[in-house]
């Protein structure tokens, strides 16, 4: 059934026909959205066997998250930027301890300087912490997404974040269909948890694990996210059979079959990427782009073979590797690895810089052309920057520099 | 292996206590052991009893157990709570938290329910066929005879008086020692099945042995002839001995006529018990004359106490020099450095018509000096060897006539001491007496864990009533008074079973095996921590060094 | 003030001091007097020699299980108890039991709780446990937002007052003067010169929650009628138990309830019970000691004790700190209080 409604309250009402039993909410923006729409489906009963619990900060949530599914409860919590840096700890636990929680990321840059605006800092950084972690490209993907989530922790007793641009996605009011209560139920079994807390059968959970048996435990972690790779395309085929709609995945592919020139970038920023794509294939350039919806476990093979004709690949990157350039960049090389193709890093859309049109449309030429040098900064006001570099060069108290570009951006724009 | 589930996560998620696997008792340098040890009031008992190990049954309110322990010992509970002086009392450990258990009354009580209920102590050995003749009916004869029929005897007591009982029916009055308690405590172990023969004098020991044929023979006489000592008279009055006087109130018909005021001369139980039968009898003044301070008397504290309670007047320090008529001179005397009295050479004078001495008594050693081989020592006993045997080959002798200290719990003792000696002869043996155990110190004790309790106080009977009657003078504890004294013991050496070594290990190393079965320690787990014993009541857990 | 039903029971040879006696009513027997108490953590475990918060483990979880009939699960936080009874790949503990983090316990049993009441299973009941450390510091936002919202847990500390596990580091439990790894024993001050330690009982009772005892380990009538008691009721429960350390206080292994008894007799450890912010019962001082004989016992406080003479004001100054507590519990009768 569709609906008009902002991309927050439709992953509330498609992680709530997943019937979970225990939501955890602490607010953070851009999440808020998110878990005040669960709340209120349950407060309205239209969400029955849940409890929602308000805790005292990101690093209770995801602990009361992971008491509750070791207690064998289908359970989800949702959070960004600084909040997720708050449930670090937490986070890897929930991945060594096997726990299927479901976790919304509503993607934030982490400060200082503070930014409640979108950037892929927050769940980059919690990359390597065993998790699943899957991008949405659109609020339609993001609901479906959160469906198969659940199945894909499930199966594997692995946590999952779904990643959704905050703002840009959850606070977008589009066109949704959500699937009815009968087509989730069918799609979605019974969470039968491998292990589970039960006066029943008393095991310990949670031992200290030492040399002798730590680099097997890590490498059936390993093992986990392997699985998932096989699993994932099957979990998007079974979805798309019952819902009727091609959802999920590794990757998605536009007009990549061929193509010289290849963008790969993660989330909502797909949908400006091909707009330009379409222009540029207009103008008869090879260009296409592969959208990576699972970024952890990352389809190197996938992403290998998907790229196989390009000369180029332009990763945009909503995150910066201070220092080295872009994670994704990283790990797009590590697909390529033997390939020709030149891999150029384009840092974009840090804080919630909006990515326009035509920035990305130089950018492909220059790529197209090969004039572009690695570890791009799109739309970067050089002229504030060396002002700065010098300013800090000159003055030993040279004071913040996020105010001071402030002042600068105010000078420069006079 | 971390769990035996395929499906359970690898070394994260573990089967439950598995830690059995690790012996964590490879730790220890320390390793508690369990021992007994002894405790002071047995240590103390001249009768030999298990007093902790009856106090047991009676903290639990099983009286007919605990008096059944107590018989094991002694046949004359109700005798022994009443007369006993219970050394048990002033050595019992608990006297230095609070005060001493009343070990007595305790034992009074269960003595009284025995013959209430009409118990009988168990025949713990099939008869052997041996006869053994006892000679005199006193404490320690009766106790012989009954230890004897225990260990599967046939036994005859012969009494040379008309009565049975010895000292505690003649020299013991029976205000603190009613006759019915003692009649029908020596009726069970006549009932337990010993001859008794009363006024058989024995005079012809080896014909016992020779035309009676007894194959052993146990002399327990006692010490009755009072002793004498001249005093210069003008003109004496009355004079009679302790000894004597306390005969006539058991043989005489009439009430005695004493005089109206009484001397007694000494200062020893007999002396006490003496005067305060004087007062009873009707003198207006009851007095003791006695050479030493209450400091050296032989007697008992409590005794004179209840003496002087009793209207009893004690002139301490003071020896008779010469009577004339009614009128005594007494020399006062002071103690000197090594606590002997010397005269001082001042004089004083008391009125009395009657003057009892009470210097105690000797053995009459008559009827045994035509025995070969029987010695009788410098001061008129007997002497016996460490099996209690005379010089004559199967002739034993104990109670007050052999070296001792003369009361009626040594008595009693003497004659299961000689039982057992006799026993063993007679079966070609020698009696070993079964090694003690090291004493139960108050320091071992952890005394954090007894409630507070003192002492109960026995009822007393008014002074009127004592003064003017021989009811007796201490009364009864009742059920739930008695039992609240059993239950002050503190089981000072010996596990009571309380369950703090089992609570308080930190390694669970300690096996609780079941009601009266007690504990043992795991040691494949104990660390040697040692809180088991520092945590122990009683102190019956040592920690020792681990082998190397 | 409610009756406390240890202390009502006549004279029965030792009482109910001693863990067991033939001589009681087996219902007024303790759990751990029973051949079929769980063993909630079984031999094996690596705890040190004479460890008490082994010990008041076992005593604590043995109780609820006994109170919840075996339907409990155990949330630990990181820490010397969850270090010694778990290591891959044997674990001690007989019930089931959750091991995430040294910060979270409290949430992490918010959430078992909230797992097993959305499943119906009303039966199963929840404890999370720790160290001071992990309850009065790196734990203390989760355990104060349980206590907030009221959940069905009840949250045991196990408070031997320093960070055992690393190597004797100082906690906000600490008590001042102590010697810890991180607060020598030398210099001007030495030892533990930070107040007096977080009242982690008394800001449990500032949330207004059903239930906050203390309890020890040389009191386990006590300590399991807490329990017991804090398992028949609903919503967050906290029991502080103090248990000694004989590694990080430097006392005799045998001497681990010696020590905690002294913290009683004291006056340094009142034993109370509070009900939604007020306290309802209070155990007497049975036979007082002075602060003093409770510090010189324990290395941590050697320093007070040196050769060349007793540091008398740092004493004076705990001894006013255990006087404070007689007053303010009322821990002794007013006549024995004189």
């Amino acid at each position: 059934m569709h609906h008009q409604i902002e991309g927050s309250e439709a992953v509330a009402r498609a992680v709530a026909l997943c019937r979970p039993e225990v939501v955890c909410a602490y607010p953070i923006t851009p999440q808020t959205h998110i878990v005040e729409g669960v709340g209120a489906l349950v407060k309205k009963g239209q969400l029955t066997d849940c409890e929602f619990i308000n805790v005292e900060s990101e690093f209770a949530a995801l602990s009361v998250a992971i008491g509750a599914s070791a207690a064998g409860a289908r359970t989800y919590t949702a959070t960004a930027s600084q909040g997720l840096l708050f449930m670090a700890e937490a986070v890897y636990n929930a991945a060594g301890l096997g726990l299927p929680i479901v976790m919304t990321i509503g993607n934030r840059a982490i400060g200082a300087p503070i930014n409640i605006w979108n950037d892929h800092s927050d769940s980059m950084s919690m990359r390597d912490a065993g998790w699943i972690q899957l991008y949405a490209e659109t609020n339609q993907e993001a609901v479906d997404l959160h469906i198969q989530a659940f199945r894909l922790a499930e199966e594997l007793s692995c946590p999952v974040m779904v990643c959704m641009d905050g703002f840009i996605l959850t606070h977008a009011y589009e066109r949704i269909d959500l699937p009815s209560q009968q087509e989730v139920d069918a799609f979605l079994p019974r969470f039968e948890p491998v292990q589970v807390l039960d006066p029943a059968h008393p095991y310990s959970i949670g031992a200290m694990v030492g040399p002798e048996a730590f680099t097997e435990v890590r490498y059936l972690a390993h093992d986990k996210q392997v699985q998932a790779l096989q699993l994932i395309p099957e979990i998007g085929q079974v979805f798309s059979e019952v819902f009727g709609r091609a959802s999920g995945g590794l990757i998605h592919e536009y007009k990549s079959d061929g193509a010289e020139t290849i963008v790969v970038a993660l989330g909502s920023v797909n949908g400006t990427i091909k707009e330009v794509i379409d222009v540029m294939r207009g103008d008869g350039l090879a260009i296409g782009s592969v959208s990576i919806c699972s970024f952890r476990p990352f389809p190197l093979d996938e992403l290998r073979d998907a790229l196989k004709s390009a000369k180029r690949v332009v990763v945009i990157e909503k995150n910066l590797a201070p220092g080295l350039g872009g994670v994704l960049a990283s790990n797009v090389r590590m697909a390529l690895r033997g390939a020709t193709a030149t891999v150029y890093t384009v840092i974009a859309g840090l804080g919630g810089r909006p990515i326009l049109m035509n920035s990305l449309h130089d950018v492909f030429i220059a790529a197209s052309e090969d004039k572009l040098t690695d570890v791009q900064f799109l739309d970067l006001n050089q002229a504030v920057v060396d002002l700065e570099l010098e300013r800090a060069r000159t003055t030993r108290h040279s004071g913040p520099t996020a105010e001071s570009i402030l002042r600068q951006n105010a000078k420069v724009g006079e | 292996m971390s769990n035996t589930d395929p499906k359970l996560p690898y070394a994260i998620t573990l089967d439950p206590g598995t830690s059995l696997a690790n012996h964590t008792g490879s730790w220890r340098t320390f390793m508690p052991v369990y021992r007994d040890a002894l405790p002071p009031c047995n240590n103390a008992c001249p009768a030999g009893e298990n007093i902790q190990g009856w106090l047991y049954h009676a903290e639990e309110g099983n009286y007919q157990a605990a008096w059944n322990v107590l018989v094991q010992d002694n046949p004359m509970p109700a005798i022994m709570g009443r007369v006993c002086y219970h050394p048990c009392e002033s050595a019992c450990n608990r006297k230095d938290l609070d005060e001493a258990v009343a070990v007595h009354a305790v034992e009074r009580f269960l003595g009284d329910e025995a013959l209430k209920q009409g118990w009988m102590p168990e025949a713990t050995h099939a008869d052997t066929g041996k006869r053994v003749l006892v000679v005199g009916a006193g404490p320690s004869g009766l106790s012989a005879a009954y230890h004897l029929r225990r260990l599967g005897h046939a036994v005859t007591i012969r009494e040379a008086g008309p009565m049975a009982g010895g000292m505690m029916r003649f020299g013991i009055p029976k205000y603190r020692l009613p006759r019915d308690i003692l009649d029908g405590e020596i009726a069970r172990i006549v009932n337990f099945g010993v001859t008794l023969e009363l006024n058989q004098k024995v005079e012809d020991i080896p014909a016992a042995f020779e035309s009676e044929g007894f194959d052993a023979v146990f002399i327990a006489v006692g010490a009755h002839l009072a002793k004498r000592i001249d005093i210069p008279a003008h003109a004496a009055g009355r004079i009679l001995d302790a000894a004597s006087v306390l005969h006539d109130m058991e043989t005489s018909p009439e009430p005695l006529q004493l005089g109206r005021r009484v001397i007694v001369y000494g200062g020893g139980n007999t002396a006490m018990d003496v005067a305060r039968t004087a007062k009873r009898l009707g003198a207006e003044e009851a007095m003791i004359v006695y050479r030493r301070s209450r400091t050296e008397m032989p007697a008992h504290d409590f005794e004179a106490t209840e003496a002087e309670q009793e209207g009893v007047l004690i002139h301490w320090l003071r020896t008779i020099k010469h009577i004339d008529e009614t009128t005594f001179t007494v020399e006062k005397m002071e103690i000197d450095a090594n606590g002997r009295p010397q005269a001082t050479g001042e004089f004083e004078t008391l009125e009395a018509d009657t003057l009892i001495m009470a210097l105690g008594q000797d053995v009459d050693t008559s009827f045994l000096q035509s025995v070969p081989g029987v010695k009788i020592a410098r001061d008129g006993v007997v002497d016996v060897d460490e099996h209690m045997m005379t010089g004559y080959t199967g002739l034993f002798a104990g109670g007050d006539m052999v070296p001792s200290e003369r009361t009626v719990t040594v008595a009693v003792g003497h004659g299961k001491k000689a039982a057992h000696h006799i026993d063993a002869w007679l079966k070609g043996q020698t009696y070993v007496k079964p090694a003690k155990h090291p004493l139960a110190a108050f320091d071992k004790l952890n005394t954090w864990y007894y409630d507070d309790a003192p002492q109960l106080v026995q009822p007393q009977l008014d002074i009127i009533r004592r003064q003017t009657s021989f009811d007796e003078v201490i009364g009864d504890l009742d059920e739930s008074t008695a039992l609240f004294e059993a239950r002050r013991c503190l089981s000072c050496g010996n596990c009571f079973e309380c369950d703090n070594c089992y609570g308080v290990c930190p390694d669970n190393a300690v096996k609780k095996l079941g009601p009266g079965k007690r504990f043992e320690f795991l040691y494949d787990f104990c660390k040697g921590c040692g809180l088991c014993a520092a945590e122990c009541p009683c102190g019956a857990i040592d920690m020792i060094p681990e082998a190397s | 003030m409610t009756e406390h039903p240890s202390q009502s029971v006549k004279f029965y040879q030792t009482g109910t001091h001693t863990v067991g006696n033939r001589l009681l009513d087996e219902t007024k027997r303790t759990v751990q007097a029973s051949v079929d108490r769980s063993n909630a953590i079984t031999s094996g475990h690596r705890a040190c020699q004479g460890c008490g918060e082994a010990l008041g483990a076992r005593y604590a979880l043995d109780s609820a299980m006994r109170a919840t009939d075996g339907q409990l699960v155990a949330v630990n936080a990181t820490g010397c108890l969850e270090v010694f009874t778990t290591p891959y790949p044997e674990t001690s503990w007989q019930l089931p039991w959750l091991h995430s983090l040294f910060g979270n316990a409290p949430a992490v049993a918010t959430g078992v709780a909230a797992a097993f009441r959305v499943k119906g299973r009303k039966d199963v009941r929840v404890i999370a446990q720790g160290g001071d450390g992990s309850t009065t510091d790196i734990g203390f936002g989760c355990l104060s937002g349980m206590f907030e919202r009221n959940d069905d847990v009840l949250y045991i500390c196990y408070d031997n007052e320093a960070y055992m596990n690393t190597g004797v580091q100082r906690s906000s439990a600490t008590p001042p003067f102590a010697r810890t790894a991180t607060t020598q024993a030398i210099g001007e001050a030495p030892g533990n010169v930070f107040g007096t330690g977080k009242n982690l009982p008394l800001i449990a009772m500032a949330h207004n929650i059903p239930y906050v005892a203390t309890a020890s380990v040389a009191d386990l009538h006590d300590l399991e009628y807490k329990v017991t008691k804090a398992m028949g009721m609903r919503g967050a429960r906290y029991i502080h138990i103090l248990v000694p350390c004989p590694l990080g206080w430097g006392s005799a292994s045998d001497a681990t309830i010696q020590v905690a008894r002294l913290a009683i007799e004291s006056g340094l450890f009142p034993l109370f019970e509070a009900e939604h912010g007020e306290v309802t019962q209070v155990s007497k001082i049975r036979r007082r000691v002075m602060a003093e004989d409770y510090l010189k016992v324990q290395k941590r406080f050697a320093h007070l004790f040196r050769k060349e003479g007793k540091d008398v004001d740092k004493i004076a100054v705990v001894q006013r700190m255990a006087d404070h507590n007689i007053k303010r519990f009322g821990l002794m009768d007013e006549e024995t209080a004189q």
